[in-house]
């Protein structure tokens, strides 16, 4: 076989494995999740209730999913999307998760610090771990609003 | 190393390359074409919940035809046969000899023999020959027509309300009418009635075969309620155009799951919500109405029994006063790829505590275990505490009528005796030990002690010194955290 040959049926058959790739890529609306929109959230049907609630919420006017599930920054903000993507594909591909849904440790730790973004004049009137800012956390002292307002993005 | 073998080595290295990057890309392409089929079946199940299959409509009460177009949801109403305990109810199997009478192999335990104390409850009624712990949906049917109670005791076509598939079989009696039907299986002897229904509970007691919307079908039900709201200000209340889609969650279960007698002497269900849910409101009816169910064997009362008062119980806890139905416990949600489907698989939600409770209660599973059954285990203590009251009292009554009392001492004691036990028979029946509104469990029983201990009152002297002093249960000391 020439070499023209050997590179005609590379190239085609990577082209497939691309083509085929891009147009999955496509049809799972993949573009749809770099957006901000909250509906690419829920393009996957499992996200619906919690879209549904979100819509009906107070926080509705003022954050979309993202605001509160994705760190501030453009590199943390892409890399947490890019890991919970991975992730909640391959459960509901796989079919393999915790129901009901459960949040993890480290997004829980995201939609805190969102609290503080925004709320921080409260936050830091009544953090006990909060001295000012230019001296370190009391990590021992350390206050979670999600522990009691947990469900306060979706009601 | 001449150039020959130099250039053949270049060359096999050069198609061992070749072959490795069409793998690589090979495997690219069936790894994507998979989640690419894969992402099409998701969207697809989101899309049609359900494939129709078959026409259904309103003359159709097979489970099974209904289960071709909801295989998901006919799967799990089929695993209600599924005999499992929990530390105060279900059922468990017992193996037993079929006969000419009874060809059941499996049979549930005997309450009777867990707690001897009920025989002298119901002494005189059927109960005190044959009572088990209830099984699953599958064997509503089978259990009451082979139950040792039908061989006591003659009883009425009225029973198929709730032990059948008895929506079609009413419409087909009634001529289309299903109250006129209703009328007429009340009347039937059980046997009789028996030949006209086939299937336990099934899709169509339940759902509109069009819409598959809820829908009550159960005359008791639709008059209890017109009944219950007329009492509390709503005129011609109906249940299937004025209900709630989450009332309806509720209201679909409590067609069964109450309290009910037999009015007069054509047997009609009725539901005795004329004065409200509770257990003293119910009595009070029963009061009013003159009513009894059968006559004390040992002390002549003219007493109650209480049935599976769930849906009344209910309404007195905090899950029903947050908007919590009975489906949302007894059959939450679950997933099948895309699909959210109720589970049909009622049965205990101690049974399944991931979907029923922890969807709204963030905690361990052991940790809302044990907040179960420490308001289970008090509530059985306060039980035992109300029954040996009651003993005491009917042995009483039955040494006062030996010795002759006074009528009026013992028609006293009577009436209090009438009272303990239907209090004590509502909790003891309703199947939630308690939790489906603890308070309120304990309120009944304490009225049940108290009418007990007033009855020995009432008594007088002839308690002193002919009877043991009232015996008290042991109180464990495994209730507290």
């Amino acid at each position: 076989m020439t070499r023209t040959a050997v590179a005609l049926v590379l190239g085609g058959l990577l082209g497939l494995a691309a083509g085929i790739g891009g147009y999955t890529f496509l049809y799972a609306k993949g573009a749809s999740y770099l957006t901000n929109d909250p509906a690419a959230c829920a393009n996957c049907h499992i996200m619906q209730p919690y879209y549904d609630q979100w819509r009906a919420s107070t926080h509705r006017a003022v954050a979309v999913c993202n605001d509160c599930h994705t760190p501030p920054g453009l590199i943390p903000k892409y890399a947490t999307k890019a890991s919970n993507g991975f992730w909640h594909s391959y459960g509901f591909t796989t079919g393999r998760f915790h129901e009901p849904l459960r949040i993890k440790e480290s997004n829980r730790r995201v939609t805190e610090q969102a609290c503080r973004k925004c709320h921080a004049e409260i936050t830091q009137a009544i953090d006990p771990a909060f001295d000012g800012p230019h001296q370190p956390r009391r990590a021992d002292q350390e206050l979670s609003c999600l522990r009691c307002h947990n469900q306060v993005g979706h009601f | 190393m001449d150039e020959t073998t130099q250039s053949k080595r270049a060359r096999r290295g050069g198609w061992r390359l070749v072959l490795l990057v069409a793998a690589v890309a090979a495997a690219a392409a069936a790894g994507a074409t998979a989640l690419l089929v894969n992402v099409f079946e998701r969207k697809q199940e989101a899309r049609n919940p359900f494939y129709r299959v078959v026409e259904l409509n309103d003359t159709i009460d097979d489970p099974a035809v209904w289960g071709k177009n909801f295989p998901l949801q006919y799967d799990s109403y089929r695993r209600t046969v599924d005999q499992v305990r929990t530390r105060y109810g279900g059922s468990e199997a017992v193996a037993r000899t079929p006969d000419a009478v009874d060809p059941r192999s499996v049979t549930a335990q005997s309450r009777l023999e867990e707690d001897p104390r009920l025989k002298t409850m119901w002494a005189g009624y059927a109960f005190a020959t044959d009572f088990r712990e209830e099984r699953g949906h599958a064997y509503m049917l089978e259990d009451q027509t082979f139950t040792e109670r039908q061989a006591v005791k003659q009883q009425p076509g009225t029973c198929m309300h709730c032990h059948a598939s008895v929506y079609l079989p009413y419409k087909k009696l009634g001529q289309g009418d299903l109250i006129k039907g209703f009328e007429a299986m009340n009347k039937m002897p059980y046997q009789e009635a028996r030949k006209l229904v086939e299937h336990p509970v099934s899709c169509i007691d339940c759902h509109d075969p069009e819409t598959m919307q809820l829908r009550v079908t159960r005359p008791g039900f639709i008059e209890g309620i017109r009944t219950l709201k007329a009492a509390q200000g709503v005129a011609d209340f109906d249940v299937n155009t004025m209900a709630t889609r989450q009332e309806m969650r509720a209201y679909v279960c409590g067609q069964c799951h109450v309290e009910y007698y037999f009015k007069g002497e054509d047997k009609r269900l009725t539901y005795p919500w004329n004065k409200g849910l509770r257990a003293d409101e119910i009595l009070a009816y029963y009061e009013e109405q003159g009513f009894s169910d059968w006559q004390h064997a040992a002390t002549g009362a003219p007493v109650l029994k209480a049935q599976h008062p769930e849906f009344e119980m209910w309404n007195q806890g905090i899950h029903a006063r947050s908007g919590v139905a009975c489906a949302d416990c007894h059959m939450p949600y679950r997933r099948e790829g895309a699909l959210k489907v109720s589970d049909h698989h009622v049965r205990s939600p101690v049974l399944n505590i991931n979907n029923a409770c922890q969807t709204c209660h963030h905690w361990p599973e052991e940790e809302l275990k044990s907040r179960i059954e420490t308001i289970q285990t008090r509530t059985f203590e306060m039980r035992n505490l109300a029954m040996d009251a009651l003993v005491a009292l009917i042995e009483d009554l039955q040494k006062a009528r030996a010795a002759a009392a006074p009528a009026d001492r013992v028609a006293a004691a009577q009436k209090q005796q009438r009272r303990a036990q239907f209090l004590l028979d509502f909790i003891e029946a309703e199947n939630s030990m308690g939790f489906h509104a603890d308070q309120e469990a304990v309120r009944v029983l304490a009225m049940s002690i108290d009418a007990s201990r007033r009855g020995q009152a009432a008594l007088g002297g002839m308690t002193q010194g002919g009877s043991p002093a009232p015996r008290a249960a042991p109180v464990s000391a495994g209730a507290g955290r």
